[in-house]
């Protein structure tokens, strides 16, 4: 028992792990900040061009979809990092993991919207028409913010995995939470600051999922 | 009825859902403050023909006309013309999102371009008009049906059209929430307003419209006054069809 408690939670090494973490924090924050509004917003972008009459629009989605939510992020990310290079195009670190969320994790939230922009009835369409809102209009006024309303839950249980994918950008040396951890643990040969830096997860995520739970049970009780 | 030009002004319309014809030369003018009502059994191109009027549907061919506007000219904008034609749906389709007010005054804010106040207080007038001014803050959920299709109307008026499409207004509400929907609409009529109506409120037609129009498989089978139309029509098909419905 002690020595689980010395290898696991012991606080003098928390002590001296606890900057790095810290800073490994505060990048998993910045990273989460960017690449969240950053999917959010490509995600509604990717439904809204499955929207379009355009049978090849349409095609080009679907494969676009496809292969960004079956191809590994970790993959796409060490390919934009470290192979784009090769083709003068360095987006450095932070605009590595920027660009390979974006295509990441937009398929993943086009999807959820796409769900959301189908579950709109034709009439609420042909009522905002019909009062002489522009197509334009009546999406970003009368489809898109019920969408958005009717799939909640599922944004914020995409959102808390991407928060934890986050994670990934240690490939590329960001020193992001988990990093700092691991660089930590391997300093102190002691597992103390991974365990720190799972609470620190819980703990952020923990009000998420509860409000993630109280969005489901009210869907039920609406239904 | 004056011979003043004609409001709506619909001209040998054809319509085809693939290859099913479901308008087969529709010729129908309305004049200003005429209520024009639509009977006929279900799938005789009645709620097509009101759709069209508005390209809620592409008609194939013919003309329509509103107040001398060609809707279907190449290059009308037809949000413009849409704001000159008020309709109100079967299922009501308000906003869930947005309360009474606020489905009033959307399309006054968004198309209009007027701001917040000028449209808030159009808005109230206009809920006040069908009678719901004290339900402004309320969402459609909690509203009746038949408050729900009042506040439709008012979102319809709010645009101050010059003619209103009723279809089936009143098909979706329980049997005692239709006369507070009727009672608006006679409201209109009386104010004046140019009216379209497809329903099978016959008691209302017989009471408020100038004009009935049969139609039947695409067509327009007979029309006149109401009186004309229920009590001796020519076509024993109407006859058969003003049968079924009294039995219910």
């Amino acid at each position: 028992m002690d020595l689980l408690i010395s290898s696991f939670f012991n606080l003098d090494i928390l002590e001296q792990a606890w900057p790095f973490l810290l800073a490994g924090f505060w990048m998993t924050i910045k990273l989460t900040l960017v690449v969240v509004p950053l999917g959010v917003a490509g995600g509604l972008a990717v439904a809204l061009l499955t929207t379009m009459r355009s049978r090849i629009v349409k095609w080009l989605v679907v494969i676009y979809v496809d292969f960004f939510r079956a191809f590994p992020p970790l993959v796409l990310l060490m390919f934009i990092a470290f192979g784009l290079p090769f083709l003068k195009i360095d987006l450095g670190a932070f605009g590595a993991v920027a660009v390979a969320f974006l295509l990441n994790t937009s398929s993943y939230y086009g999807e959820i919207f796409r769900a959301g922009i189908e579950s709109i009835p034709r009439g609420q369409y042909e009522a905002a028409r019909s009062t002489g809102l522009s197509a334009v209009q009546t999406m970003a006024y009368v489809v898109i913010p019920q969408a958005t309303k009717n799939v909640i839950p599922d944004l914020i249980s995409n959102t808390l995995e991407v928060v934890k994918l986050t994670s990934i950008a240690s490939v590329v040396a960001l020193p992001e939470l988990l990093f700092a951890a691991r660089q930590a643990q391997s300093v102190t040969y002691n597992a103390t600051p991974i365990i720190a830096a799972g609470i620190i997860y819980l703990v952020c995520l923990w009000p998420l999922v509860r409000l993630l739970s109280r969005f489901e049970h009210r869907q039920i009780a609406l239904h | 009825m004056s011979d003043s030009a004609p409001i709506l002004d619909v001209r040998a319309l054809y319509k085809s859902f693939g290859h099913l014809e479901v308008l087969k030369g529709i010729d129908l003018q309305v004049k200003p403050r005429e209520l024009v009502f639509v009977i006929g059994p279900s799938g005789s191109g009645k709620s097509t023909l009101l759709r069209c009027c508005n390209r809620l549907e592409e008609p194939n061919s013919g003309s329509i006309r509103i107040e001398d506007i060609d809707i279907l000219a190449p290059g009308v904008d037809i949000n413009a013309v849409r704001r000159r034609i008020g309709m109100v749906f079967q299922s009501f389709n308000l906003y869930p999102h947005l309360n009474a007010l606020g489905n009033v005054t959307l399309a006054l804010r968004k198309v209009e371009g007027k701001t917040r106040e000028e449209a808030e207080s159009l808005g109230i007038q206009a809920l006040t008009r069908v009678g719901l001014a004290e339900k402004a803050k309320s969402f459609p959920n909690e509203l009746s049906g038949g408050q729900q299709q009042r506040v439709a109307i008012a979102r319809a008026l709010a645009l101050e059209p010059v003619i209103v499409l009723f279809d089936e207004p009143t098909s979706a509400l329980d049997p005692e929430l239709v006369g507070s929907v009727l009672s608006v609409m006679r409201e209109l009529r009386e104010s004046g307003m140019t009216m379209v109506v497809v329903s099978h409120e016959m008691r209302f037609a017989q009471s408020a419209a100038d004009r009935v129009i049969f139609m039947d498989d695409g067509r327009i089978l007979e029309q006149g006054p109401p009186e004309q139309l229920f009590n001796a029509p020519d076509h024993p098909r109407i006859q058969e069809f003003l049968r079924t419905i009294q039995a219910h």
